[in-house]
């Protein structure tokens, strides 16, 4: 570091500046903005739903069911932000999801005890990951594109394996490994009973956290969504973060795959991820994460995931018949982004 | 520190073709040591392959590029940033939707070996680098984002950045460009306070004015080749380059002789 002193030039460069003096909360609310919303979004939800039943509402019994479900959408929307906030879509994670889920399955039936063939699945996320990003990144395709080519392509090579069977392991049902992923137990002594996988996915929705604002690769997820020419002028390999991103989510999808599969007590659908494709999204950005890249936040995605959980449920817990659900759906989704647009404009 | 007459980045008959195009045909240009050089050109005289070519985008296909007394090769982004010459493109420099302190340090994060962000270290530092241009105000703080400042301001925070970088010389490509008048007078703020830190700053303009007004010594490019140079003392003022500039344009070369100090 060189040693000469601060120089004189220290008048203030905005002189006769008629910006006014942020409070301490301006930065608060502008880099907040948009968790802060998701979150709004979600108490107001829940808020609607239970003026019109509340002794449902305020009944734990309701909650069993969120929580049990929940956590498949946290985990494969909270991954999705870094693609998103990379610039980059991935649309290939439902199939990831269906193969992850066949990989553990098999594993297991194979003998492989659960906890092993957890990680083992993860390393198969991992890797097909790392092949989805290649192929967008070194084959220079679109990745709205090459995901939705690959979703179909992964989803079919999965369908030809399995031949339309379901494969089901309920002697696992037993093993510690089970119990340690999907088991249950009651908070305190209410008849509210929380699955493991809930517990999990909060782990993951912190890890995620850290990962996207505190750590040098989130850090850079953002930067190269932001200005791309800018980030890679600073040295930044921007292809080793783009292709990185797509294993983020592959990890989160093979994780979502083999959770998905103990729910269902042991048993595999090769298309058991095609639901969560628009849920996911939908999530993302209700969760205030723009469709612009370069930023986006992960609690937000949380809440944002827990919104459209609730919903369906939700509305008929409510009184709405079946039918409105899509209906109420939309009008979340419209309002939430037109909210996200007062509190998150974009900045050029 | 060395002298400030010395050169410390040396262009020497530089070519630099693009296909059957020859952009700069033999160019020889010095940096001296602390000097403001002003870098002046008519569109598509060669000026941004000039300046490419400093930064490290273009490797010349003749000549020797010579940093601190030693030829530089292979001549790529990073042998140019590890020679200490930072370059402030125009637009692409910044990522407006992150914080000053984001954008000080990107792609140089200060880190724990866990990879994690040492937050509270990087906004002292930026802090520090903001002193040391004179880049502070009460509107906003290392922490604010780049996207609501002024483009004068923007150019601020590219500037404490690669000072952050260890540059020795720091290239603004057109700073001035499209900035009104007072954000025009806070890059020169910014230019001088550099300049006072021993540091050489090479400024590409558009605006003869501008670049006058902060500028030691000028070189002149057209038709990819070196028109005329001059110490800021050759001139009688900036009538006189801008006369000697128009001669240019119109009739291919600059009566030299009317300089005061010929170089």
């Amino acid at each position: 570091m060189r040693t000469n002193t601060v120089n004189d030039a220290k008048t203030n460069a905005n002189s006769g500046d008629h910006r006014t003096e942020q409070s301490r909360w301006t930065p608060f609310y502008r880099k907040n903005g948009r968790a802060l919303n998701a979150f709004l979004a979600l108490v107001l939800v829940w808020i609607f739903f239970a003026v019109n039943n509340p002794t449902l509402f305020l009944n734990p019994l309701f909650y069993n069911a969120f929580l049990f479900s929940v956590p498949a959408t946290i985990f494969l929307t909270t991954s999705l932000v870094f693609v998103i906030v990379s610039g980059e879509l991935d649309l290939a994670f439902p199939s990831v999801v269906g193969a992850a889920g066949g990989v553990f399955m098999y594993s297991v039936v194979l003998g492989v005890p659960v906890i092993p063939a957890f990680f083992l699945t993860m390393g198969f996320g991992a890797m097909i990951g790392l092949g989805i990003g290649l192929i967008v990144v070194y084959g220079r395709i679109s990745s709205l594109v090459a995901t939705l080519g690959l979703n179909f392509f992964i989803l079919g090579i999965v369908n030809l394996l399995a031949q339309g069977r379901t494969i089901s392991a309920p002697e696992a049902m037993n093993s510690f490994g089970y119990k340690l992923f999907v088991g249950k137990w009651h908070l305190f002594d209410t008849t509210l009973r929380v699955p493991n996988h809930f517990i999990w996915s909060l782990v993951w929705v912190v890890f995620c956290y850290v990962l996207f604002k505190y750590h040098r690769f989130g850090n850079r997820v953002q930067l190269v969504g932001d200005n791309t020419d800018s980030a890679r002028e600073m040295g930044i390999n921007i292809e080793r973060i783009r292709v990185s991103v797509f294993v983020v989510s592959g990890v989160a999808a093979a994780i979502t795959g083999a959770l998905l599969v103990q729910m269902a007590n042991m048993v595999w659908f090769p298309t058991s991820g095609k639901a969560y494709l628009l849920i996911a999204l939908a999530a993302l950005f209700v969760g205030g994460t723009p469709t612009w890249g370069g930023v986006g936040t992960i609690f937000g995605a949380f809440f944002g995931a827990m919104t459209v959980t609730l919903i369906p449920s939700g509305a008929v817990g409510a009184g709405f018949a079946g039918y409105w659900t899509d209906f109420i759906f939309g009008l979340v989704i419209i309002l939430t982004m037109i909210a996200h647009r007062f509190s998150g404009a974009r900045v050029r | 520190m060395s002298a400030a007459s010395e050169p410390v980045v040396e262009l020497r008959n530089i070519v630099k073709r693009f296909g059957s195009v020859e952009a700069l045909s033999g160019v020889t240009m010095t940096v001296r040591n602390g000097e403001v050089l002003g870098l002046l050109g008519d569109n598509g005289a060669g000026k941004s392959t000039l300046i490419k070519t400093l930064a490290g985008v273009h490797d010349p296909d003749e000549g020797e590029i010579i940093v601190k007394g030693e030829v530089r090769k292979p001549w790529t982004p990073a042998a140019a940033r590890d020679a200490g010459i930072e370059t402030v493109f125009q637009d692409r420099a910044l990522a407006p939707q992150h914080s000053i302190v984001t954008n000080v340090f990107m792609g140089r994060e200060i880190t724990n070996s866990l990879g994690l962000l040492r937050v509270q270290v990087q906004i002292d530092e930026a802090n520090r680098l903001m002193r040391e241009i004179g880049f502070t105000s009460k509107v906003f703080n290392p922490e604010s984002t780049v996207g609501t400042l002024s483009g004068g301001e923007r150019q601020g925070v590219a500037i404490a950045r690669a000072l952050y970088n260890q540059a020795d010389v720091i290239v603004l490509d057109e700073p001035t460009t499209a900035l009104s008048l007072t954000e025009t007078q806070k890059v020169f703020r910014f230019v001088e306070a550099v300049k006072s830190s021993g540091r050489t700053v090479v400024f590409i303009g558009h605006n003869i004015y501008h670049v006058w007004d902060i500028a030691d010594r000028f070189f002149v490019i057209d038709r990819g080749k070196e028109a005329f140079e001059g110490a800021k003392s050759s001139f009688t003022g900036a009538d006189h380059l801008i006369e000697m500039m128009h001669q240019l344009a119109e009739t291919g070369s600059a009566d030299t002789s009317s300089l005061l100090e010929p170089a």
